[in-house]
């Protein structure tokens, strides 16, 4: 209590370094790390994964496990180094006064323990209050973080709720005792992007409700813009930028920060007129530190002798933005960007693959141990209907449950149709299941995975793995041939030729994509459908990839099915796009189509969610209500209704009742929706760019 | 629920059927016949005598017909043997009366008789099964507790110390199997050789009059084995609870390491160990087995060796087809247990 008083920072972070002890060596972490956060302030940490960002969270914490340790520096809550605090010390303080909200709700949450009971612990331990008390706590704070009924929340067990709702569950457990430092790692990295939104957007109102300052953890610059007044950017293990939100989003002053800027699709890149630049080289492995400046290998603006001589400090820049660079006063960071190598944008050919009122219908029993006969029906793809062309690129975007996977499943033949049919080269492929279609036809049409951890056998060499499907292409006529070919297909995606004879526990997540790739194409895939194929990789990995595919879309003429959540990166590089909700296709078009009114609802809704980057930019907000119906129950009428903000307009009892016709707004612009033209018409961009920004 | 139990019940019946099949197959095996043949008639009888011997009394039959006959879907033999008796299968190998029913095997409630305890099988099994459920009933009071306690411990603080010593200990334990273990204990406590003899060698009295003195070894004997791989179960399922996400949650909601322990972890822990536990009635039935002939104490295991080495048919297949039904009977109670344990099953 004799802190309520204190106005000084709630978090003083001083040099602080934590290492990781293992037998071999020590491994530094976090070096010279130091971040100030004052009260009601939210202050961002950005960068790659494995740039210890997290590890800083847990340091605050003082939970570092057995072989993490604080090496060096201070960390003061509130003026007390929490380095010195006994265990009960720290415990009196976790939970009470820093609480944590985690990436995975779902693993945060105790499988076993109702979730009231989870929330009432807290004020229980640090307040010591009755049970009661502490339901009703609980019950207020649950509904403060917007959940339906809250009642029954307190009594169900996390596995009942939705993702969303399990993570604002976890916010509610770390308001319960009304903390004054909230550390948010990753929040809503699992989430998906309109409960993200939804997700941030209470997280933001929350901490202006309860005067709380935050330490907001995330990879994703746009999501830092829109809930952190300062930032700081971490790069290996350092601060390499830190300032104020708008100081380092428009006049950065490190060459990290810029590369990152310009790697990440925002609006405005082309993949013709403007591609996006990835950043050369990798991620240097904690041990494997250069000397001198940590990016130094990968920048643009290095000089030999000069950045790889030792320690470089933090240098002032201008007031309150610091820079570990020691070339900033020398970098012309005005010049405009050298554009890279432009491209023509291809013509699309002749179709090649057309769906026709294609429908994928799954039974399923209620619960799968006891049997019972009420079986349910999921309808997951859902009169689909669209045409893809060579050398096209067609997204299909839509959030977890809408479909595209399965629409993917059944396009490969995992899964065979309940009706409609696909037509490849105008053959009915859509009840050939995989096994039985000819070499040929699986050839063709081939899928890169969303997970480059998972999708490679990691007891074979990389090489092996793609010689193993030429095998079952059957290309080439004997093992030398197939040799020289596979060893062309790692030309052909970049990687050097010596990575044949690696295992894939020795190549990073860019370069396991890569490999993925080089599979698909292996058969000369005419279509392949990439599944989130950069989701899994990090920002600066994700142009090279996304660059590399489409460079291969331009010269094998492929058509390419790319399945994404992520509207920025569906912009850069589609030129058709499908928006999915609930297994309906609600809206296709042209990129320029869909990314301009008039909108679907959904779609709007979708264009407003995802976090961008730009300062520049404005915004229209809008907030979605509630989840994603389940497929198991979708509601009646329209599948978007439950959430839409139009339904109003179009008349709701219309809404309800009647799935929408699909109607024809533009040459190839198709929507599902029950609005009037002129309501369509009247539609605002959702957002703008300003016209001078070029 | 029902239907999946219905279900169980179903796969236990069958289960059952081809075991007994298998241990019926194998006691009808003709030099087994023919060695009955001679413990029951005469044993310097002429091939041509054991041939007439087994055939008036029904054992020449074909396998299917006997094996039927046995469970009770035929009806029972009656032949007119060569040597002018007539023997009926459900009048014990007597003439058969007007009462004399049909079918007579185990559906009926008929097991038969034990040639070597001359008694009803299901007397027998009834009786000696409730002195080894005695048995086991105590192995479990001590076995369970004991290993989830050790389990818990070690497995809470991974690499400590305590962890360390303690799954040395039950690795050490479990790999005694009881024939080894139970030695060196009737030689440790119950002889004067090292001075402590303080419990008896033989659990013959505890049959009727169990305490402490007489009861403690055999109970001991077998619990030693099965307390160190349930401990071990219980002890990796522990440290992998413990270095899941929700109990770091609970650590930064300034949960204290014991309550830590109590109300996050160890439910969780325990839904691994739970299958396990249940798992361990059959190895237990096969260390009864052991340990009663160890220490004489006349029970189902015993019963089982009893039969098996005097060839009592009808016996041993009894002690079968309670055995299947218990070991089946337990996983069904643990398929049943882990639903309510784990509540993402329970409600899905």
């Amino acid at each position: 209590m004799e802190n309520d008083t204190y106005d000084g920072p709630i978090l003083e972070i001083d040099k602080l370094s934590i290492s990781f002890f293992t037998r071999l060596r020590e491994i530094p972490a976090v070096m010279d790390f130091s971040a100030k956060i004052m009260p009601g302030e939210a202050l961002g940490i950005v960068g790659e994964s494995g740039c210890g960002k997290s590890t800083v969270a847990l340091g605050v914490m003082q939970d570092l496990g057995v072989n993490g340790r604080i090496v060096g520096g201070s960390i003061k809550f509130k003026g007390q180094d929490l380095n010195k605090m006994t265990q009960e010390e720290l415990r009196d303080i976790r939970g009470s006064k820093i609480a944590m909200i985690y990436q995975e709700p779902m693993a945060s949450l105790n499988p076993a323990m109702r979730i009231g009971k989870q929330l009432m612990e807290v004020p229980m331990i640090h307040e010591g209050v009755s049970e009661k008390e502490a339901y009703d706590r609980a019950l207020e704070v649950v509904t403060d973080v917007k959940l339906p009924d809250p009642k029954r929340m307190l009594d169900s067990f996390p596995h009942q709720l939705s993702g969303g709702q399990q993570q604002r569950i976890v916010i509610a457990m770390a308001l319960m005792s009304k903390p004054s430092l909230l550390i948010l790692d990753e929040p809503t990295t699992a989430l998906d992007v309109t409960v993200e939104a939804a997700v941030v957007e209470l997280v933001k109102d929350l901490g202006k409700k309860y005067g709380t300052s935050m330490l907001f953890i995330s990879h994703n610059l746009g999501l830092v813009l829109e809930t952190c007044d300062r930032i700081c950017v971490m790069y290996s293990g350092e601060a390499v930028e830190r300032g104020s939100i708008e100081d380092v989003f428009d006049k950065m002053q490190h060459p990290y920060t810029q590369a990152l800027f310009r790697s990440i699709p925002l609006p405005g890149a082309d993949k013709n007129a403007r591609p996006l630049i990835a950043i050369p080289g990798n991620f240097p492995l904690p041990h494997e530190r250069p000397p001198g400046c940590n990016f130094g290998p990968r920048c643009d603006y290095f000089e030999e002798g000069r950045c790889d001589q030792g320690y470089i400090p933090m240098a002032h820049a201008d007031e309150d933005h610091e820079t570990r660079c020691l070339k900033f006063q020398e970098i012309d960071w005005n010049a405009p960007i050298s554009v890279g190598a432009q491209t023509e944008k291809p013509e699309p050919g002749r179709v090649v693959l057309k769906m026709d009122n294609l429908k994928k219908y799954y039974e399923v029993a209620a619960s799968a141990l006891f049997g019972g006969k009420n079986k349910k029906v999921v309808k997951a793809n859902e009169t689909l209907s669209f045409e893809a062309r060579e050398s096209e690129t067609l997204a299909i975007v839509g959030e977890s449950g809408c479909g595209k996977s399965t629409f993917a499943k059944v396009l490969m033949g995992l899964e065979t149709a309940t009706d409609g049919q696909i037509l490849l080269d105008n053959k009915n492929i859509e009840s050939t299941p995989i096994e039985a279609r000819d070499t040929q036809t699986i050839a063709d049409v081939q899928m890169v995975f969303q997970n480059p951890f998972d999708t490679l056998n990691p007891s074979m060499t990389v090489g092996r793995q793609i010689i193993r499907a030429l095998e079952i292409f059957q290309i080439g006529n004997n093992d030398d041939d197939r040799r020289n070919r596979m060893l062309e297909l790692l030309d052909l995606v970049k990687l050097p030729r010596a990575f044949a004879d690696r295992m894939p526990r020795q190549l990073s997540g860019g370069q396991k994509q890569r490999v993925g790739i080089a599979r698909a194409f292996a058969g000369d895939a005419r279509i392949v459908v990439a599944d989130e194929p950069v989701s899994a990789l990090d920002v600066s990995v994700q142009a090279a990839v996304t660059d590399l595919l489409m460079e291969i879309q331009r010269e094998h003429k492929t058509t390419l099915l790319f399945i994404s959540h992520d509207l920025s990166i569906v912009r850069y590089l589609a030129d058709r796009v499908m928006v999915m909700y609930l297994g309906h296709v609600v809206e296709l078009g042209t990129t320029e189509q869909v990314f301009a009114p008039p909108y679907h609802p959904y779609t709007e809704a979708l264009l407003s969610a995802v976090p961008i980057a730009d300062t520049s930019i404005k915004k229209k907000h809008i907030v979605l209500d509630g989840d994603i119906p389940s497929a198991m129950n979708p509601p009646s009428g329209c599948p978007f209704q439950t959430r839409c903000r139009w339904k109003d307009k179009a008349g709701a009892s219309l809404c309800e009742s009647q799935v929408p016709p699909v109607r024809v707004l533009a040459d190839g612009h198709q929507v599902k929706c029950h609005l009037s033209d002129a309501d369509l018409a009247a539609m605002e961009p959702v957002i703008e760019t300003p016209i001078a920004a070029e | 629920m029902g239907l999946f139990i219905l279900r169980r019940l179903g796969v236990m019946i069958l289960t059952a059927l081809c075991l007994t099949f298998i241990v019926f197959w194998l006691t009808n095996l003709y030099p087994n016949l023919e060695k009955l043949a001679k413990t029951q008639g005469n044993f310097r009888m002429s091939d041509e005598q054991v041939e007439t011997f087994l055939g008036n009394r029904g054992y020449t039959q074909s396998l299917p017909v006997k094996y039927g006959q046995w469970v009770g879907i035929l009806p029972g033999y009656v032949i007119d043997g060569t040597d002018g008796e007539t023997r009926a299968k459900c009048e014990a190998g007597r003439t058969p009366t007007e009462d004399t029913p049909t079918f007579c095997g185990i559906l009926q409630g008929e097991w038969g008789q034990s040639t070597v305890f001359r008694d009803e099988v299901s007397t027998i099994v009834g009786t000696r099964l409730g002195l080894t459920g005695k048995l086991m009933f105590w192995v479990m009071m001590v076995m369970v507790p004991g290993a989830l306690i050790i389990g818990v411990l070690a497995g809470m603080r991974e690499g400590s110390r305590t962890d360390r010593s303690l799954s040395t200990v039950s690795i050490v334990s479990t790999a005694t199997p009881e024939y080894v273990s139970g030695v060196i204990l009737i030689a440790v406590f119950a002889t004067p050789l090292f001075g402590m003899q303080i419990f008896k060698g033989t659990a013959t009295s505890a049959m009727d009059d169990a305490n402490f003195n007489n009861f403690f070894l055999p109970v001991i004997t077998i619990a030693l084995y099965g307390m160190g791989y349930i401990a071990r179960m219980t002890r990796a399922s522990m440290t992998e609870v413990m270095t899941a996400q929700y109990i770091r949650t609970a650590r930064l909601k300034g949960v204290s390491f014991p309550n830590i322990v109590l109300k996050h972890a160890l439910r969780n822990a325990l839904i691994a160990p739970f299958t396990v536990i249940m798992l361990q009635f059959p190895w237990l039935l096969n260390g009864v087995v052991i340990v009663e002939t160890l220490f004489n104490y006349k029970g189902f295991g015993w019963t089982l060796v009893q039969a098996a080495s005097n060839n009592d048919i009808d016996l041993l297949l009894g002690v079968s087809v309670v055995s299947v039904f218990v070991v089946l009977v337990t996983q069904l109670i643990s398929d049943i247990g882990y639903v309510f344990l784990n509540p993402r099953i329970r409600i899905s």
